[in-house]
């Protein structure tokens, strides 16, 4: 696909055309051709394509284009990313399947803030419901766009043509109209119709199957360039002076010997220090040899976390009088406080960024969930108009939510200026650890009452961590929630799912302790007390599975389970595990969970997603906890910080629940929040241990009751 | 100091003690063989040193002088990709895929040394490589597989 703009590494000197959608500009830029747009506001969407000229993103746009060339390539642009979740994959099935073209004939040209459209950001679970069927509309429309130019070629009326691999056919005499030669010389540009027939999903021949990953290969033969592996010629490797501990300042540092050291630059701009180097040994080398003076400020100590947590957070709302008489009057209830650790995203790739300066024109390289938001940032931090900055984002490896900001892309930036010359900075894992952020700890305090088998009275308080899911699924009388914000002693912030991880294991573990309160089978008090017929499908489904009422193998051994709704996604896991009778040690024997989000994409990449959300899950359950004191982390190591591994995998089963008739959401977080609660129940079944912190069993031990 | 790796020659330069992970990416150019701890924790920078699994980024690249170091770019034989990259291929079991050298450079020395395979020695051969994106199942099954059809063939 010689043609598509992603093969032209000089678009970058470019000029920018005026403000405002001019057909001409365009197909200056993209070449000519056919193309379909979509604008989320009624801000024009291809203003994004030339950013500049005043023109203001607005936040809650939304867009994308869809060109055909005159070779009949196909080029897709969206300010989405790829960090893993192989919407690369996805979004290209669905283009394909309006178009009938297969996915080899379509380039995805993503996060890369020249070339696409502004968009927000990659998580919330929002590319599958918001990009997808958007991509399919603008798909579609483009198709019928092909179709209205095979007509007037053929001098036909309004008759139906099929279409077949890139071409249309003419109904009579058997010939065929490539989409290239369609296209050419043309210079049709239209907005996307919103009203335009799409195919049903009952027809999909493409959409809805597992189509491999897009470029698979080059990830399995090494040849696929990450942010950390990407080399500019000249380019230099970067590091930068960290502080020891949170929140110490600098007060001097002498870097005199550094600077001494073959082939090393200091940079020192403020409280900014770094150094370049020909090697990335001889630059930590040389960040070795600086000598610095911090002054430390008080941090709070690690074990008084919680009683913090509580204490920083502002006035409560008074809890409604209704839900604390209830709570009073009540015969059958419980009160209890969770305790939820700080854990760490770990991408396996850790924040790289690389930068170049031509002129007054900045290049970034760097793995983020947000494109545009490092492109904010560096118009921030250097005060240059965001036409000069072209941020690109190469497929990433992973991100869960960690990576919305632009860090080691900063620092390669500040670096590159200082010295002339393109800086790659590649953090540590412990910088990894140290000075990225955490999803955040927190204290969550409920009460909650039954009149019967129901729930008559619910008060629910999350300090810190968050209100993503603090809403119970269970319907019932005299509900209170409330999220109060609180003084984080950790840098903290978005992480898979964000806090309804820590939300739903709160929730369903009083659920089940409910149940047993009133000796009532747990899944049976569930769906006795929700009312979403679509909770409830995925929990029958787990439970058929998973085989709910069958004997237990012996002694110590226990069942739980555990549900959620969480954007757009529903999702029920059931586990077994068997608590050792001397030793006490917990082993996690199965985990069956099933998962609805409406029509399905890939059922490949589907469970694959479901999976790596338990198993991630699972971590964060029984033993991934950040360790700090006085502002330092003390397990900023994967020798100290235990991440699941293989041998921590139970015996996984995924049971996918199509809704075709449904719309299609996303998958890289629900599925999380269900392990950790099932497999709490499942102990409490086995040996009557409730649990209530995570992660639970950071020794791998049960405590004796 | 002269190394060789997938059976070519470099010169190298050693200044410095650089670890055998710093000199494949950045004087080498072979990115492949990734970074992931720095501690021989994780798994990322596996390449096979005579045909042992080693963690380059704690390997002195010294300590390779005379040895055979097979990266992940050496892999394919006359453009064929190694059996071991073509069932993960098929069995399309990765995410973001950072983990993927390091996790077939493991599993071609197990699959090699040893042909036919249960689970559960898949699974103690490769706890040394962490996928952080918790592919693991996909992998078994994919390595069950391959170690079950060599067997067979
Ligand atoms: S980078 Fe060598 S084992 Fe992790
Ligand atoms: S696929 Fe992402 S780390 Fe393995």
């Amino acid at each position: 696909m010689k043609d598509t703009p992603n093969n032209q590494p000089d678009t970058m000197k470019k000029p920018a055309p005026e403000k405002g959608i001019s057909r001409r500009k365009f197909f200056k830029y993209m070449g000519t051709g056919i193309a379909t747009y979509f604008v989320w506001t009624d801000y024009l969407a291809s203003e994004a394509l030339f950013p500049g000229e005043d023109a203001q993103a607005a936040p809650d746009q939304l867009s994308s284009w869809i060109h055909v060339s005159e070779t009949g390539a196909i080029t897709v642009y969206t300010g989405k990313v790829e960090v893993g979740q192989n919407i690369r994959t996805s979004l290209t099935q669905v283009v394909a399947e309006e178009l009938f073209v297969p996915v080899s004939a379509i380039t995805l040209v993503m996060g890369d803030t020249q070339l696409t459209p502004y968009d927000r950001g990659t998580y919330g679970s929002l590319t599958t419901p918001q990009m997808a069927p958007i991509l399919r509309k603008a798909a579609a429309s483009l198709r019928e766009i092909l179709l209205q130019e095979a007509r007037k070629e053929w001098n036909l009326g309004e008759v139906e043509l099929t279409l077949e691999k890139g071409t249309v056919q003419h109904p009579g005499n058997g010939k065929k109209l490539g989409y290239g030669s369609l296209a050419k010389a043309k210079r049709l540009l239209q907005p996307m119709d919103e009203n335009v027939k799409t195919i049903h999903p009952d027809k999909w021949k493409v959409s809805g199957t597992s189509v491999r990953k897009i470029k698979g290969e080059d990830f399995i033969t090494g040849k696929h360039r990450y942010v950390s592996d990407k080399v500019l010629p000249d380019m230099v490797y970067g590091k930068v002076l960290r502080a020891p501990v949170y929140g110490a300042k600098l007060l001097r540092a002498d870097t005199s010997r550094a600077a001494e050291l073959p082939g090393v630059q200091v940079v020192k701009e403020g409280d900014f220090i770094g150094v370049t180097a020909n090697n990335s040994r001889s630059a930590a080398m040389a960040l070795a040899m600086i000598e610095a003076e911090w002054e430390k400020s008080p941090q709070v100590p690690g074990n008084q976390l919680f009683e913090h947590l509580e204490e920083s957070a502002g006035n409560t709302d008074p809890v409604p009088a209704a839900v604390s008489d209830a709570f009073d009057n009540a015969a059958t209830k419980v009160a209890h406080d969770f305790k939820v650790s700080y854990i760490a995203h770990v991408p396996l790739e850790p924040r790289a960024g690389l930068a170049r300066w031509t002129g007054d024109q900045l290049e970034v390289w760097t793995g983020t969930q947000r494109p545009f938001g490092v492109q904010e940032e560096l118009e921030n931090t250097f005060s240059i108009p965001k036409e000069k900055i072209r941020v690109y984002m190469p497929d990433t490896g992973s991100g869960y939510g960690g990576k919305h900001t632009g860090e080691a892309g900063i620092e390669a930036a500040k670096l590159a200026k200082a010295t002339g010359r393109p800086v790659k900075v590649n953090w540590t894992r412990e910088e990894e650890f140290k000075w990225a952020y955490f999803r955040p700890a927190g204290l969550i305090r409920v009460k909650a009452a039954l009149t019967g088998n129901r729930i008559s009275s619910w008060e629910f308080h999350n300090f810190n961590s968050g209100g993503a899911g603090i809403s119970s699924p269970y319907s019932g009388q005299n509900n209170y929630q409330e999220y109060h914000r609180s003084d984080s002693p950790l840098r903290q912030g978005s992480y898979r799912a964000l806090a309804s991880t820590a939300n739903i294991f709160a929730i369903e573990s009083i659920v089940n302790d409910l149940a047993g309160m009133v000796r009532t089978d747990p899944m049976q008090f569930r769906l006795d007390n929700l009312e979403d017929e679509r909770l409830k499908a995925v929990i029958k489904a787990a439970a058929k599975s998973f085989d709910w009422k069958r004997k237990k193998a012996g002694t110590n051994h226990g069942f739980g389970m555990a549900c959620a709704a969480v954007k757009g996604g529903f999702v029920a896991t059931f586990a077994e595990v068997v608590v050792d009778p001397d030793s006490r040690e917990l082993k996690v024997l199965s985990a069956v969970t099933a998962f609805e989000c409406g029509a399905i994409l890939n059922p490949r990449h589907l469970e694959s997603q479901i999976t790596g959300c338990v198993l991630q899950g699972l971590g964060g359950a029984l033993f991934e906890a950040v360790e700090f004191n006085e502002g330092n982390v003390s397990n900023a190591f994967l020798s100290s910080y235990r991440v699941p591994r293989f041998k921590d995998v139970p015996e996984m089963k995924v049971v996918l629940v199509n809704r075709k008739d449904l719309p299609s959401s996303g998958a890289g977080e629900a599925p999380i929040t269900c392990i950790a609660p099932a497999i709490r129940n499942a102990i409490d079944d086995a040996v009557g241990v409730k649990l209530y912190d995570l992660p639970m069993l950071p020794s791998g031990v049960v405590p004796r009751s | 100091m002269k190394i060789s790796v997938n059976n070519k020659e470099y010169t190298v330069e050693v200044d410095g003690n650089p670890s055998l992970l710093e000199v494949l990416r950045e004087q080498l150019d072979l990115t492949g063989t990734k970074y992931g701890c720095g501690e021989a924790a994780c798994g990322a920078c596996k390449v096979l040193v005579n045909g042992t699994p080693t963690p380059a980024c704690i390997t002195p690249v010294t300590s390779v002088q005379g040895k055979q170091v097979l990266t992940i770019e050496g892999l394919e034989t006359e453009g064929k990709l190694h059996p071991v990259q073509q069932v993960f291929l098929e069995e399309d079991v990765f995410q973001c895929s950072y983990c993927a050298p390091g996790m077939i450079m493991t599993a071609v020395a197990l699959v090699e040394n040893q042909k036919a395979m249960g689970e559960q020695e898949i699974i103690d051969g490769m706890n040394g490589n962490i996928c952080r994106c918790c592919t693991y199942p996909a992998i078994v099954k994919a390595l069950h597989k391959l170690t079950q059809t060599e067997t067979k063939g």
